[in-house]
Order: structure tokens, then C-alpha cells, then sequence
């Protein structure tokens, strides 16, 4: 059984984000990357199918900029046996993307039994890449996904809507399903973890090797700029108990009289 | 002029508001709505109303649910029959998983979760958020057409003069074709409150809350005002809230009208999932956390005494 994890790297959550300077992207030289939050419950999921079927094998595949494969190495530290790198720019567009790990995975020589991902990377916050890749794949794929369970060749999985309603369907493999948050419990990589990590195999792509030109942009981002800031507002003390009636009667008063919201 | 295709979805029956937006929103553009399955008369005037030249009713067999497959099929089949330049939905949980599905179906483009758009002699250009908000950017669209886009509900806005449209409307036999990603069951939430990303009103519980028992306080005042509870990350991951409450970049990025943030500090993460609500509100027992930055109406002082007070004044207010 061949599971592949997609994986992106994105800047930190705790990351200032500012334009650069032809406003083309953002200044990436000071940031701190990280592996997609939402793709560690994807690596997660992968790994628990894995120990229920040790003869599977777990390969771990991302497009992006080669100045650091920090993502790829957590993903093996946690239990991957291999990796791809396809390099590329870091703002490419969904199409792009969902196209060269269509590429990655055509190239592994390995028929895919089971794709999992995150539901969005948390940069581009498209939420595209998993269904592109589905389509392309020609497999059936559930996104959003808070509950998953493969028995023999069919998957059940639960699929969060608004308002934290849950579609619950079924598919038989190959397919694709998109983590998010609550899917399990992403275990941290141990010590031998990360020292084994060190020596598993990291294939390394170009995107003219997975077959990807700037003729697959569908999208184009420019104008990066900073959102407007508000004008300061007004603070009201309320820590002394006396205080609490008026100051709370006079911002409720402020909501109908001047923000005119109640 | 562009022919746009406007995707809506229902809730018991009527559209989904973020539709009328994007109708108000394509005025001098050629508009028609599609909607899969049966729509009332009154929906359809109320569709004219805002611009749409014609509705499109999809029906047939297996489209009673939302299936990824079912859906996207039955509208690629529409639409290969027509010649629409774009086609734009609300970025709700369907919009969002259905619109990438069917763009690729057309080796085509989509531009995700826009909060502003123009069409310039006849092209779209949108400016949507990243990075949750942390900064904003220009998005086009190239390639093949039609090209997809998806629009944020409450970013727009309604359209202060809706200019009407003739409203015509028709069946279309739609095909939803092979299903392998079958639906099997539906778990309803335990609350029935419109989601956060489409919610008017917000209100949501930080680390300070303490535990989740203590967001009964925050409950009471939605049902007064009709809100909708969030919760902060530090929230959720303290087992105070379910992941389906978070507000932020690891959660939801929502724009309501009003946000009432309780005992949230205002993490970076969180301020960019929540910073363009239009009228925010915080309470904190501390003077200089950041979200006071960011705050309209800033009151310190513990939110366990001021959100029973500001419960009440509500009720007098809304006479209730």
C-alpha cells in the first residue's frame, strides 16, 4: 500500500508578514517555516494508517523552495520512509502546485493507494490544492476532514461543514481525503526519530521535471500591501466594581448611537 | 461586458445572502444564477431583484445532498452548454470545496475567498486576503475560461440600489453522473446558529474564560442578540471550545458586523482572522494586551461581572 502526504512549508503563525519591496510577495528572508499545521494531522493520519499496515509505505511530497526542507525532514522524523522535493518559487498557484505533485507522484514509479493532505496551507489560504489533485488524480476525495477510518480497501470520513455539522462518506481506495484540525493528534518527532530522519531518501525534482511551465498559471497575485489600520478606539476603565453599570450601559448606548450595529 | 454565472446555494428554502451581494456587486455585467434543485417564485423575484437576468433550476437524480462529484458534475454540464466568461460563488463550506472541483474540470483558474472585486472592461480583478489577513493582495485570473471565483459573505456588503434584472427562470436536466464519494449520513451540530463565517454578530471566549462551562455566560448573550459563540485558539486548544468555534489563522477568518472579543489577549494569529470586523468590542482585565489595538469599544475590566451587565443592557435595549 503507497500513502502520499502533501505537505507545504508556510511561515510561522506567529510571523509579521510585510510586503516586499516590488510588492510581488511578501519578505520572506527573515521567516521562520514551518510544516503546514494542517498537514501535520495528514503525516499523522498516514503514520496510524501505517501501523495498522507495516508493509505500507509512506512518502512525503512538497513543492517549494529548496532553502530549507524543514517540512519534509519533520514528516520522516515522525515516522515517513521517503520524501520529494519539487523546487520550486513559494508563491506558486494552486493549479501549479496540485499539477507538480500530480508530477511527484506520477514520477515516484509507486501507484498511490491513499493521498492525504491538509485542508489549506495557511499562507495562500486558497483551499484549492486538495480538490485540484483529486480531479487530476482521478480520484474521489473528501476535504475538511475530522474522522477517518480505512477498512480494507474503503475509507470513511467525516467532512466538517458551517456551523461544525458532519457529512460522513464513503469511498473505496485509491482516494483522497484533506485534514483538518481535530482529525487526531499529531505526534512530535523523537530523538532516533530525527537522526533516522538524516538518512532516509529525498528525491529532488525540478518543476520542468514533473512536466509544470508558467503557461499552468491560473492565478496571478501582485499589488501586496498591508491592510488598512483602524483609527484608534476608545477604551472605557471598568476595573473597579462601581464603574461597571455606567461604563457598560454607555458602550452598549455607543453600539445603536454611534456604530449604529444594535 | 462579462456573462457571470453566480453558483448560490439555500438554507431552508431561501438564497444564501452572499449571493445578493455578488449580484449588487455585478451590476453592468451580464448576471445569471444557478441553483441546483427547486427554487420558490419568491426567491427567484428576490434573485431578479438584485440583477439576475435568469435562473437556472438544475435538477435530477442524486442532487438532493451535497456531493462533491454529484454537484460538480451537474454543473460542468450546465455550464459546457453555455458560454459563461466567470463563475463566482460564496466562499461558504460548499462554495469553497465545489468551485476548485469544477475550475479544474475546465483546466481553469479560481481565485478563492475574495473580499472585493471588479470587472474592467469585462475582466475580473479581485483583492483578496492571506496569510489570514495579515496582508492583502491583488488577484487576476489567466488561462482557459471560464474563470471561478469565490466571495467572502459579509465582505461586499448588500447593495444600497439594487438595479433588477428580468429574472426569467427555467429547468435544466442536470446530470450528476458518477458518484464514489457517497454521502451516508448527516450529524447535525448541537448548535443551530448560522456559522461563524456568515454570522452578523460575533462573540467569542479566550484563555480567560477558564473553562468551557463558563461559556454559558457567552451563550446567554447570543441568544439576546443573536451571535454566534467563537472561541480563541488558546481556547480550543485549553478543551474550552470545539475546533468548529475558532476564530484566527488556524481557525476561521470571519468579517461579521460586530465582534465582541471576552478575555482574549489578541494574538497576532487571532487579530488577522477577526481585524475587519466592522465594529469590534473587547473586554480584558488587561490594559495593554494588543487586542485593544484593534479594539472600537475597549472596556478592562473582568469579563465574568461585564458580560452579565452588557447581557442585561442588551435586553433593555432591544426591549427583550
Amino acid at each position: 500500500m503507497n500513502i502520499f502526504v502533501c505537505v507545504k512549508q508556510v511561515p510561522d503563525t506567529e510571523t509579521k508578514v510585510t510586503p516586499n519591496s516590488d510588492k510581488s510577495f511578501i519578505e520572506t528572508a527573515s521567516i521562520k517555516w514551518i510544516m503546514n499545521p494542517y498537514d501535520e494531522f495528514a503525516v499523522e493520519q498516514a503514520l496510524l494508517v501505517k501501523q495498522a499496515n507495516p508493509a505500507a509505505n509512506v512518502t512525503v511530497v512538497r513543492v517549494g523552495s529548496v532553502k530549507d526542507t524543514e517540512a519534509l525532514r519533520t514528516a520522516m522524523a515522525m515516522g515517513a520512509d521517503d520524501a520529494i522535493l519539487v523546487e520550486a518559487v513559494d508563491n506558486l498557484d494552486s493549479y501549479s502546485i496540485a499539477k507538480a505533485l500530480k508530477g511527484a507522484i506520477d514520477k515516484s514509479g509507486k501507484k498511490a493507494d491513499l493521498v492525504l493532505t491538509g485542508k489549506q496551507a495557511i499562507d495562500d489560504d486558497c483551499l484549492q490544492v486538495p480538490q485540484i489533485l483529486a480531479q487530476m488524480l482521478g480520484m474521489p476525495s473528501v476535504a475538511v476532514v475530522v474522522g477517518f477510518e480505512l477498512t480494507g480497501t474503503t475509507v470513511k470520513a467525516k467532512r466538517e461543514v458551517e456551523g461544525g455539522a458532519l457529512e460522513v462518506y464513503e469511498m473505496a481506495t485509491p482516494c483522497l481525503v484533506a485534514a483538518n484540525k481535530g482529525l487526531n493528534t499529531p505526534r512530535y518527532a523523537s530523538l532516533p526519530g530525527i537522526m533516522k530522519a538524516k538518512k532516509k531518501p529525498l528525491a529532488q525534482y525540478s518543476l520542468a521535471d514533473v512536466g509544470v511551465s508558467e503557461a499552468d498559471r491560473r492565478v496571478k497575485y501582485s499589488s501586496f500591501q498591508l491592510p488598512p489600520e483602524k483609527p484608534a478606539g476608545k477604551k472605557f476603565d471598568a476595573m473597579d466594581a462601581a464603574k461597571q453599570a455606567a461604563v457598560v450601559s454607555q458602550v452598549v448606548g455607543l453600539l445603536r448611537t454611534e456604530a449604529k450595529i444594535i | 461586458m462579462a456573462n457571470v454565472l453566480v453558483f448560490t446555494e439555500t438554507n431552508d428554502g431561501k438564497v444564501k445572502p452572499v449571493t445578493l451581494e455578488i449580484l449588487g456587486k455585478l451590476n453592468g455585467q451580464k448576471a445569471e444564477v444557478a441553483v441546483i434543485g427547486d427554487l420558490a417564485d419568491d426567491q427567484v423575484k428576490l434573485l431578479a431583484s438584485y440583477g439576475a437576468q435568469k435562473v437556472h433550476k438544475l435538477k435530477g437524480a442524486n442532487l438532493d445532498k451535497y456531493s462533491p462529484e454529484g454537484y460538480s458534475n451537474a454543473l460542468q454540464g450546465f455550464i459546457k452548454s453555455q458560454s459563461f466568461d466567470y463563475v463566482l460563488a460564496g466562499a461558504t463550506s460548499t462554495g469553497k470545496d465545489l468551485m476548485p472541483r469544477l475550475a479544474a474540470s475546465f483546466q481553469a483558474g479560481c481565485a478563492s475567498d475574495c473580499t472585493n472585486f471588479t470587472f474592467d472592461g469585462g475582466t475580473f480583478a479581485g483583492t483578496r486576503p492571506l496569510f489570514a489577513g495579515k496582508c492583502l493582495a491583488k488577484v487576476e485570473l489567466t488561462g482557459p475560461k471560464p474563470h471561478f471565483a469565490t466571495v467572502r459573505p459579509n465582505a461586499l456588503g448588500m447593495p444600497a440600489t439594487p438595479v433588477a434584472g428580468a429574472g426569467e427562470s427555467a429547468d435544466v436536466a442536470a446530470d450528476a453522473g458518477a458518484i464514489r464519494a457517497a454521502i451516508k449520513e448527516i450529524i447535525k451540530a448541537a448548535s443551530s446558529k448560522v456559522d461563524l463565517t456568515e454570522a452578523n454578530i460575533i462573540i467569542s471566549g479566550g484563555r480567560a474564560m477558564k473553562n468551557s462551562d463558563n461559556f454559558k455566560i457567552l451563550n446567554e448573550m447570543a441568544d439576546v442578540i443573536g451571535a454566534t459563540v467563537g472561541a480563541s485558539r488558546a481556547a480550543v486548544d485549553s478543551g474550552f471550545a470545539a475546533h468548529s468555534m475558532q476564530v484566527g489563522q488556524t481557525g476561521k477568518t470571519v468579517a461579521p458586523s460586530l465582534y465582541i472579543a471576552c478575555g482574549i489577549s489578541g494574538a497576532i494569529q487571532h487579530l488577522a482572522g477577526m481585524r475587519t470586523s466592522k465594529v469590534i468590542v473587547a473586554i480584558n482585565t488587561d490594559p495593554d494586551a494588543p487586542i485593544f489595538t484593534k479594539a472600537d469599544y475597549g472596556i478592562v475590566g473582568d469579563l465574568f461581572t461585564i458580560v452579565p451587565i452588557m447581557t442585561e443592557e442588551f435586553k433593555k435595549l432591544l426591549g427583550k
